[in-house]
């Protein structure tokens, strides 16, 4: 196991020791047994809008095995399922979900890059049942910083780290650095 | 009751004077006129310069002053006389009563007025003539002189008892805003009151032209959809007008225009010797279509504000006198009836308090004299209403208005005397505030800050 | 001044009265809205609706019959979880005595948080949101002759949806420009936007006078109008003019102005032709093109919800 990092509020915030590619083959490595399980029936890949699709496009990858088709893929944005709707009003940049398979019944990954509050997964999981009704759904997410607000848990994660509340942690992606961590602190 | 004003800047545009002048009032009546008295309640002052020369310092004899009013700082001019506007009585009291109109006019400096025959029912017998002159009388405020409806219930189609009406009171006729479609009544109807030498008031708009139009047929109209009314709708009617008078020789008043193609026919007319005069509301000197752009129902005027072009030709009329008279053409309407999307909003403007801020606002901005700016509301409208009013001169009738031209306020709903608070100007600035307004040798109103 | 009154002070949409004077960055955040909106009707949803407006009560107001825009919106607020309720409220009653702001005043008494209103005078909405409690948002379903802002805004999806960016664009008006809130709010979005080239094509009786003022080409032939244009946006034309001064009759309008296959190859090859609706065959539009293959004028109707979604939950949020 790597050191989770530990809250120190006073010094500048640290990224994680590990890259998120490195952690997501760590992820791959704990959902491969349960991909493999269900290969034959009705899976599915579903990454939340932004970081989430990255990493579900990311592990694809390494699911990928050669003269089988792939894993279906949707993505979702829950701008629209947010609770937080009243107070800070639509997000601009609302991107189209998009689920190219039948819900119904479906064995569902879903997929996302920071688990904080839980409130994401809640509004994916009402999203995804306006859909149709899933089989199961199974949360990844690369990182867990702790902070729960709602009774949620993921079941596969690359790293645990606990955040103190003005610190956060984020995923972002460029031309030149790939899939980077970003820490911030907010007040 | 004698009154003295003393130390007032009197400004008479019928003879040109502008001077620091006292002036006497006894009996209704202006009876000295004088360089300021030299007394003991007073520090001497140098002698008035320009047009005073020719003022002895005049102290009427036997002359003992009831009130003396110290008019220094201010300005004393004529009392103003304004061609249009409505009382809303008999009939239309909901939007404003003849005693709130009427004070209302006093504390604009209105001295005399003319009221158009758009009451309810109009003004087209005697009778009711005689009833708003006697409640006018009974009144205080500016002397009333009816417009009598030219046609009956001015309905365009037959023609009333002119000659009654003008004994009843009536000082000319006219059709108010009401259209007159069939030509050969307005042939008939100037005909008739040419027999009597009677003038016809005329605001020139072809209904047809104009059906359903609420705004300039311009670029605002083009952007927001209002229904237009094309400046051809004025043209039209004013050529049908002209040719009519040309034939007639009837005295014709041309009420309100609005379109520079209009205001120039009017300038050829009076260059060939047609016996017409003209006016302009003092809403048209300032306000373009593009006050309306924001569907400020306050802007939806009879006729239509026109554009930028339309308003220079006004201002331009004026000072070429083509257009001898500004009026407020005065329209207090209740609220109820501004409320409203700007084409379904009753038309019209509150008038009568901004009349002269106006003008004054207008003389600033085109540097012209006071001597001449105040003419267009004193002496020429009063020679349109043909009445002694006016001029400031020994002998004429008591009717001034004392203003302080460096007075500034800004327009509300709180400080407007008329019930209607429709104004364009609401919450502006203006320049120029009357205090005293003399008529008829009383003074019927004071302002109650003034020193 | 119509611009500020629809804006809050940090520039977000308060209000969607008029297209005329929104900034492009506006107009562009409610089409990118609308496209996220769209597969909220996916059939591969079970349920075609999303969360966003629960709790939140939007009033049809039409003082102007329309069954037509009022279902739109209708079903655009039950997309959105909204309680809708709708209110036809004709000239009559609003003749006896209550006035505009009595019945809206009323109506915000029960708790509105949204009023679609449509009125037949220009400024209607204007006049509404000068008067209406701040948390109150006016959305303008057509005024008078003035606008009719969802119309231009899914006409612009339209147009973006089918031929991409507005500033290689082309674009024809054809018909009763003068009496048109679609064609000023078409006009309007279609300059914001950027498109280079706005064509009007209209007989001068169905013109306002200083139409070019508002940025748009004017053509009087049809052939010369439609030529080498991407897109054809036909309007209505109302009943009423087909007989009297400003047309002589429905055949020669058709017969000049109407769009028929042949006058459509005029246009390039690509171009699509709209239609607000309710369509008048025969008279503006040649069946023939209302069904054919340029004709997008159903997608129209579909793109419609979407807009108006994204218009309610823009407003609805800021």
């Amino acid at each position: 196991m790597p050191t989770p990092m530990s809250p120190q509020p006073n010094l500048p915030t640290h990224l994680p020791a590990l890259t998120p590619e490195q952690l997501i083959d760590r992820l791959a490595e704990q959902i491969k047994p349960h991909i493999e399980s269900n290969l034959h029936a009705d899976c599915a890949l579903v990454g939340i809008h932004t970081g989430g699709v990255w990493i579900m496009d990311a592990l694809a990858e390494r699911f990928r095995v050669v003269g089988t088709p792939d894993i279906p893929r949707g993505v979702l944005d829950i701008a629209f399922y947010r609770d937080d709707f009243s107070r800070i009003g639509l997000h601009p940049e609302t991107k189209p979900s998009h689920l190219p398979f039948d819900v119904e019944g479906r064995h569902i990954l879903l997929i996302d890059d920071v688990l904080y509050t839980g409130r994401t997964i809640r509004a994916a999981m009402n999203l995804l049942f306006d859909y149709g009704r899933p089989a199961t759904i199974k949360l990844a997410v690369l990182v867990d910083r702790g902070g729960r607000e709602l009774p949620v848990c993921a079941d596969y994660v690359g790293l645990k780290l606990e955040l103190p509340a003005d610190q956060h942690i984020s995923l972002e992606k460029s031309e030149a650095e790939g899939l980077h961590f970003i820490m911030k602190r907010k007040p | 009751m004698k009154i003295h004003i003393k130390n007032g800047r009197v400004i008479d545009p019928a003879s040109g004077l502008d001077a620091v002048l006292d002036i006497y009032v006894a009996a209704s009546h202006i009876v000295g006129i004088g360089a300021p008295a030299a007394g003991p309640s007073q520090g001497r002052r140098s002698a008035p310069s320009g047009g005073s020369e020719a003022w002895g310092p005049s102290i009427p004899a036997d002359f003992h002053a009831n009130q003396t009013i110290d008019a220094s700082g201010l300005i004393v001019c004529p009392g103003l006389v304004d061609l249009s506007v409505r009382l809303r009585e008999p009939g239309l009291e909901y939007m404003a009563t003849l005693e709130t109109e009427m004070h209302a006019a006093a504390v604009g400096g209105i001295t005399s007025l003319a009221c158009p025959p758009d009451t309810d029912p109009p003004l087209d017998e005697p009778g009711l003539v005689e009833m708003l002159k006697f409640r006018a009388k009974h009144m205080p405020g500016p002397r009333v002189y009816p417009v009598g409806a030219l046609t009956r219930k001015l309905k365009g189609e037959g023609i009333t008892e002119m000659a009654e009406l003008t004994e009843a009171g009536c000082i000319a006729f006219s059709q108010a805003d009401a259209p007159l479609i069939d030509t050969q009544v307005l042939l008939r109807a100037m005909e008739y009151a040419k027999t009597f030498e009677l003038s016809v008031w005329l605001r020139p708009q072809d209904p047809h032209l104009a059906r359903e139009g609420v705004a300039h047929d311009g670029v605002v109209a083009a952007r927001l959809g209002f229904p237009p009314i094309p400046v051809p709708a004025e043209t039209v009617a004013l050529s049908t007008i002209l040719l009519l008078v040309r034939e007639t020789g009837a005295r014709v008043h041309l009420a309100r225009l609005s379109s520079r193609a209009g205001i120039e026919m009017v300038r050829h007319a009076k260059q060939d010797g047609l016996p017409i005069t003209c006016d302009v509301g003092i809403h048209h000197v300032h306000l373009s279509e593009m006050d309306t752009a924001d569907f400020n129902a306050h802007c939806h005027l009879i006729p239509p504000l026109r554009s930028q072009r339309d308003r220079d030709a006004i201002r331009h009329g004026l000072e070429d006198g083509t257009i001898d008279a500004i009026c407020s053409d005065h329209a207090p309407v209740d609220d109820d009836a501004k409320e409203l999307p700007f084409q379904e909003a009753e038309p019209g403007a509150t008038g009568v308090e901004l009349l002269l801020p106006l003008t004054l606002k207008w003389a600033r901005e085109t540097g012209l004299p006071l001597t001449k700016a105040l003419g267009y509301i004193t002496q020429h409208p009063a020679a349109i209403l043909g009445v002694d009013a006016g001029r400031i001169g020994i002998g004429r009738p008591a009717d001034l208005c004392l203003f302080d031209p460096e007075a500034t306020w800004v327009v509300n709903r709180a400080n407007l005397a008329s019930l209607g608070k429709n104004s364009p100007f609401l919450g502006l600035e203006m320049q120029g505030r009357v205090q005293y307004t003399l008529i008829d040798g009383h003074l019927d109103f004071r302002r109650g800050n003034h020193h | 001044m119509s611009a500020n009154l629809q804006l809050t002070d940090d520039g977000r949409l308060r209000h969607l009265l008029t297209l005329d004077g929104l900034p492009a960055r506006i107009l562009t955040q409610i089409l990118d809205t609308a496209a996220s909106f769209i597969t909220v009707t996916d059939s591969e949803r079970d349920v075609k609706k999303v969360p966003l407006l629960r709790g939140k009560a939007i009033f049809n107001i039409f003082f102007e019959n329309s069954t037509r825009t009022r279902t739109t919106f209708e079903i655009a607020a039950k997309r959105l979880s909204a309680d809708v309720v709708n209110l036809n409220i004709n000239a009559s009653s609003q003749s006896k005595g209550e006035t505009l702001l009595d019945t809206i005043a009323n109506l915000s008494a029960m708790q509105a948080d949204m009023f679609i209103v449509r009125h037949a005078a220009a400024g209607a909405g204007h006049l509404i949101a000068r008067h209406v409690a701040p948390h109150i948002h006016i959305v303008n379903a057509g005024d008078g002759r003035c606008s009719h802002p969802t119309q231009g805004l899914l006409d612009m999806f339209t147009l973006r949806h089918y031929k991409g960016p507005f500033h290689n664009l082309r674009v024809a008006i054809v018909g009763d420009v003068l009496h048109s809130r679609v064609a000023r709010s078409q006009i309007h979005a279609l300059t914001t936007l950027g498109c280079p080239e706005v064509r009007v094509v209209a007989p001068k009786t169905l013109l306002p006078r200083d139409v070019e003022n508002l940025g748009v080409h004017v053509f009087h032939k049809m052939a010369e109008g439609i030529k080498d244009v991407d897109a054809v946006l036909m309007l209505r034309l109302q009943n009423e003019r087909m007989r009297g001064s400003r047309l002589p009759t429905a055949g020669e309008y058709y017969k000049h102005w109407g769009l028929t296959p042949d006058k459509l190859k005029l246009a390039k090859p690509d171009a699509i032709v709209m239609h607000p609706g309710p369509m008048n065959r025969g008279v503006e539009i040649d069946s023939a093109v209302a069904d054919g293959m340029q004709s997008v004028i159903l997608s129209q109707v579909t793109f419609g919800i979407a807009v108006r979604m994204a218009v309610m939950s823009i407003l609805a949020g800021n």
